[in-house]
């Protein structure tokens, strides 16, 4: 009886969080659009709803209602599955991520291995579509982005080792706590790790394919990328679990280095504000930087991105991880 | 040098100064007209879908001279002519337009010495047929009923420069 209770508890858990999560990215993914045509002086989608509103969900009821087409030398199996992996995988991340104080749906003690492991299967979906495509784009975009998905975990991943040396722990909500000082927004690892944040974001960019490092699909080369083959629901899952990825990187560069359902200042009417609010405002704000960035930086060249990723990053962040835990080692403890 | 270069990619100075110049951007406002809702100033001399006139009186002008078709460089226009049982005068029995054909030079208008056949302010007759946009005499005289006032007006603006 307690195990049934508990387990319709996570079910409940997990589809308030599904639903939550899916109706934020319906409209993270019109802010996406706003943004960009605001900066090149177009209106962006106004007609659906005021202000184009319902935008996203009119472009949901069209890719359901329109025919799937498989070509007929795809893989069958594969081309059907592969979008569902990239979906679930994205939606999967959310599971230990915390949006509040004890806010979870599984306060994993390994949260950010298990974030870094399910993001780094996401680029099964991309090799499975790719593949089981059986057309030339789709197989060179899915080489493209297996190429460039490891490059850019592995920086991440020492990026990821530098804030678990401040913060001690593997856990998210840990990490969160570890940054609850009484400076406020100047207690966040945002500041002493400032340039781990800023190869966090970069390698973000390149890890969820967002411009411009979206050369996985990008348009002048390979039209569409490993989605050219792909329509109606199974795109849909295809886009859906890229914006939710999107999202998770946004809400793991708020975990690690934003303070997460922190206040900015720890005085009274901050932090009346309930922490979510903080988080969701967080997150909006990385995914403006996002969007920014895909209005104003032109696409990279594949040998500008590998250098980008080997020769730049990874030297840079393996030297922060010795530097930070030399501070720690020998500066902190004195201190104390 | 190369270290100059190096500490400003380091820096990120050209994306911070990229992101400040779109966001000064992202406020400005939209260079996009709402178009079905707003739409653009438009100028007498606009040259949109063709009109047949008529006199105040409702005799047509028209009077078959078929200067129209010889002129029109894309042989869009077809013309019959014969006396009109009633009173003997010329007129056309049969006066088409093929708006697939036709490209608004404008020509015809020009050529026409009675201010017939003349190309109204409307730009907006997109059909769902090709067929549809086989224009016959009925079709243009409908036409310069609807938009008489506009095209009496955008006439009478342009006149002076004629």
């Amino acid at each position: 009886m307690d195990l049934l209770l508990s387990l319709l508890i996570i079910l409940a858990k997990s589809l308030g969080i599904l639903i939550v999560l899916l109706v934020l990215v319906a409209y993270y993914i019109l802010a996406d659009r706003k943004i960009w045509a605001a900066v090149q002086l177009r209106r962006g989608p106004n007609v659906v709803g005021p202000w184009g509103l319902w935008q996203s969900f009119a472009d949901m009821i069209k890719f359901m209602v329109k025919e799937p087409i498989i070509p007929d030398g795809a893989n069958k199996g594969v081309f059907l599955i592969a979008p569902l992996v990239t979906a679930t995988l994205a939606l999967a991340a959310w599971a230990v991520i915390p949006v509040n104080e004890g806010w979870a749906v599984a306060n994993l003690n390994v949260g950010v291995l298990y974030i870094f492991a399910i993001s780094s299967l996401g680029v099964y979906g991309i090799i499975m579509g790719g593949w089981a495509s059986n057309s030339k784009y789709p197989f060179l975009a899915a080489l493209r982005s297996a190429a460039q998905m490891v490059s850019y975990e592995v920086s991440i991943g020492f990026v990821i080792i530098t804030v678990l040396l401040c913060a001690g722990s593997l856990n998210l909500s840990d990490i969160v706590r570890a940054q609850d000082t009484k400076w406020g927004i100047l207690g966040w690892y945002w500041l002493p790790l400032l340039p781990m944040l800023v190869i966090f974001f970069v390698s973000a960019l390149a890890e969820t394919n967002r411009p411009p490092f979206d050369l996985v699909e990008a348009e002048s080369e390979l039209v569409a990328g490993f989605m050219v083959e792909y329509s109606s629901g199974q795109y849909l899952l295809f886009m859906l679990g890229e914006y939710v990825a999107i999202v998770t990187m946004c809400a793991l560069m708020t975990i690690l280095f934003f303070g997460g359902w922190l206040p900015p200042i720890n005085i009274a009417p901050f932090t009346w504000v309930p922490g979510v609010v903080w988080f969701v405002l967080k997150v909006s704000w990385f995914f403006f930087l996002f969007a920014m960035v895909k209005a104003f930086v032109p696409r990279y060249r594949y040998d500008q991105l590998m250098r980008l990723g080997w020769k730049v990053f990874l030297p840079i962040s393996l030297a922060a991880v010795i530097i930070v835990a030399a501070v720690l080692e020998f500066v902190v403890k004195v201190g104390q | 040098m190369p270290i100059v270069t190096a500490a400003k990619a380091l820096l990120l100075k050209e994306f911070v100064g990229a992101f400040f110049l779109s966001f000064r951007y992202l406020l400005k406002p939209k260079a996009t007209l709402n178009y079905p809702h707003e739409k653009n100033p438009q100028s007498p001399r606009y040259r949109g879908e063709h009109a047949l006139r008529r006199y105040p009186n409702g005799e047509e002008r028209c009077i078959a001279c078929k200067l129209c078709e010889a002129i029109c460089p894309a042989q869009a226009i077809t013309i019959e002519a014969a006396p009109r049982g009633n009173d003997g005068t010329r007129r056309t029995t049969r006066y088409d337009i093929d708006m697939t054909k036709c490209i608004y030079c404008g020509y015809c208008q020009e050529a026409c010495p009675v201010d017939a056949i003349v190309e109204g302010p409307n730009a907006e007759f997109a059909t769902e047929t090709r067929e549809e946009l086989f224009f016959d005499k009925q079709r243009l005289l409908d036409n310069g009923a609807v938009w008489e006032r506009e095209i009496a007006r955008n006439l009478a603006a342009d006149a002076p420069y004629r």
